[in-house]
């Protein structure tokens, strides 16, 4: 072993002219074209942020806010939307933070990193958030009205016509729950891996079993991470609209949803019809400006709040 | 003793908790399945269902077919038409060419951006950048379809004169613009998982810091820079809203891409809603919906293998 290692370090070096680097160009022009790319997407980004903030601060009111669109969207305000998407995210959430939260406690808890099961569960996770979200519309579309409702029709309201076999918030929730799964699972993992293990073996030196030291003591220790995930679910899920369009929004509705079986208006949804059916785009303007600025300020703050969380648990992960 | 916390408890308690826990954990691998499973459900009728074959079989999905006697053959997508056209090669078209203008633009400005971050920023700097590049990525997809269909197509028609308002290009950097932190992240991720002992060492052979990124750093880092490039190219292939807003949706053949365009994932968006549950036409569209989670399902497993095996060589971890 020694005498291999010192025959390899001591390989004659190279004489100096054959050095490939030379000592004396400067590294400005690297620096600067990487710079130059910095500064196109910080312009483009400010450019993009500056256009919707000006266009759209002075539509925003409370009457905006609080009122139904009126005369074919081109005048009134988007409550219904911002109602439709409070309800879808709220039920997305409802579904979504158990099993992302279990699923991350099974991959740390239960598994070893490399066994074939973990590996196989990582894969599809990780698949799981490269779906394009079209493709989670056809399936919500496919499943969840087609198969699932479509089967409860079937065998309970038979003669009544579609109930649950048709476009519905709770189809719509739990599309949108399946996409942002992986989001829940990689936070919460991020703060199961941060709990110390002298908790954990403290609690199993009391006596506590495995279930009473999650249930006790991981769970309410990787809090932070599981809030993380949820906001950054919900940020997610608020913006989405492809999956989404076949399986609940509609395009306008004179009454809010009450039931898990009615359709809905959502944000992101809003402003697509307004952008792209309204038959008078210059009139709606000021509406779809609003519109948008609202959807875009609603996710950044859940992803400012998501980042302080993380950080200030990242803070105390450093401290322990 | 009986101010213990924990009371023991009965041991199927316990066994139902963790069966409970494991079952959950399969939940994210069934999905998988059971969107496999029911995309090509409902895309199999292409194959099987002769009447809907006449209309839409894969051989008329895949070449060039004689719509009206007399005329000569063509490939067409016009599924509304008295005669239905199902042609996918002007929405493959379509789809390659927005995916390549998204690419062009996203990638010199993802990777230079990372290099940057990762080998020339100071700390303080790239603490500026990363924010700057997660607020990019949290914005929704349908706010960059918007503001490139009120705002950027107007800038570009204005600026170069185009015949169409809405177009390939317009479509493809507003796409770019959803890649770029898809390309920064992974491609800055590998970068500084280079270990300090392959700096230190090029360091002290004598090159000078962009001597070190450029030659040791970059190459040592590029399976990962691909990584982002191959996850990249997933998301444009797949994004929605972008396109559907911005492309104009005209599905033709035209190698400009200043021409407007229609991709795969629009053109389940735009038409699904219309379709007659169960028709050749929805079968089509399911079938395009298969095609897209094929492709982004071998997109996304390339990037993670490239990433994992990376990560493994960093590590020392060499097989």
């Amino acid at each position: 072993m020694i005498n291999t290692t010192t025959t390899e370090t001591a390989a004659p070096v190279a004489p100096a002219h054959e050095l490939k680097f030379k000592p004396k160009s400067s590294g400005y022009i690297p620096k600067g074209l990487t710079l130059v790319a910095v500064i196109i997407i910080i312009t483009m980004l400010a450019f993009i942020m500056g256009n919707i903030i000006v266009g759209g601060a002075g539509t925003i009111s409370l009457e905006f806010l609080t009122h139904p669109p009126e005369n074919g969207m081109e005048e009134g305000g988007i409550f219904p939307a911002i109602f439709g998407t409070v309800f879808l995210v709220i039920i997305m959430v409802i579904a979504v933070v158990p099993i992302g939260v279990l699923t991350a406690v099974y991959l740390q808890e239960y598994t070893r990193p490399d066994s074939r099961m973990t590996r196989l569960i990582r894969v599809a996770v990780n698949n799981l958030a490269g779906v394009p979200a079209i493709v989670f519309g056809l399936f919500g579309l496919g499943f969840f009205i087609g198969f699932v409702g479509g089967g409860i029709d079937k065998v309970f309201f038979e003669s009544e016509g579609p109930v649950w076999g048709q476009p519905a918030i709770l189809w719509a929730a739990l599309t949108l729950a399946l996409l942002t799964l992986p989001v829940v699972i990689v936070s919460t993992e991020e703060a199961l891996r941060t709990i110390p293990s002298e908790l954990k073996e403290a609690s199993y030196a009391l006596g506590a079993t495995k279930l009473q030291t999650i249930r006790r003591i991981i769970i309410p220790q990787s809090m932070p991470g599981i809030l993380t995930g949820s906001i950054l679910a919900v940020g997610r899920g608020a913006g989405e609209v492809a999956p989404i369009m076949f399986t609940g929004a509609a395009y306008y509705l004179p009454y809010l949803p009450s039931k898990l079986n009615d359709q809905f208006m959502e944000l992101g949804y809003h402003i697509y019809v307004m952008a792209t059916q309204s038959p008078d785009v210059e009139k709606t303007k000021p509406i779809l400006y609003g519109t948008v600025l609202v959807l875009l300020l609603l996710t950044f703050l859940l992803n400012l709040v998501a980042i302080l969380i993380r950080s200030s648990m990242r803070k105390r992960r450093a401290n322990v | 003793m009986q101010e213990l916390k924990f009371k023991p408890k009965s041991k199927i308690r316990e066994f139902l908790g963790e069966k409970f826990i494991t079952l959950n954990a399969f939940i994210a691998l069934l999905a998988i399945l059971l969107i496999f499973v029911f995309i090509f459900k409902e895309a199999i009728p292409i194959f099987t269902d002769e009447e809907i074959k006449q209309e839409a079989s894969l051989d008329k999905m895949t070449f060039k077919q004689v719509y009206y006697e007399g005329r000569e053959a063509k490939f067409s997508w016009q599924p509304n038409s008295e005669v239905p056209k199902y042609s996918l090669y002007p929405l493959f078209l379509g789809t390659i060419k927005a995916a390549i203008v998204a690419m062009l633009f996203a990638v010199p400005l993802g990777v230079g951006a990372a290099v940057y971050s990762s080998e020339f920023a100071s700390r303080r700097v790239r603490e500026l950048i990363k924010p700057v590049i997660e607020t990019l990525a949290a914005i929704p997809s349908v706010v960059l379809g918007f503001f490139a269909l009120i705002v950027l197509a107007t800038i570009m028609q204005n600026a170069f004169g185009l015949v169409f308002r809405l177009n390939t290009f317009v479509a493809g950097v507003a796409l770019g613009l959803a890649v770029i932190p898809i390309v920064f992240t992974v491609a800055e991720d590998a970068m500084t998982t280079v270990p300090r002992s392959l700096r230190e060492a090029a360091i002290a052979l004598g090159a000078n810091p962009w001597q070190v990124s450029l030659t040791m750093v970059l190459p040592a880092a590029l399976p990962g820079i691909a990584a982002g490039v191959v996850l990249g190219f997933g998301r444009a292939i797949g994004e929605t809203m972008i396109v559907l807003m911005a492309s104009g949706n005209a599905a033709i053949i035209s190698a400009s891409f200043l021409d407007s365009a229609r991709t795969f994932s629009a053109t389940i968006a735009a038409e699904l809603a219309e379709v007659v549950f169960g028709s050749a036409h929805y079968s089509v569209l399911f079938f395009i919906g298969a095609l897209l989670f094929i492709f982004t399902f071998a997109v996304n497993l390339s990037g993670d293998m490239i990433l994992v095996k990376l990560k493994e060589r960093m590590q020392g971890k060499t097989k």
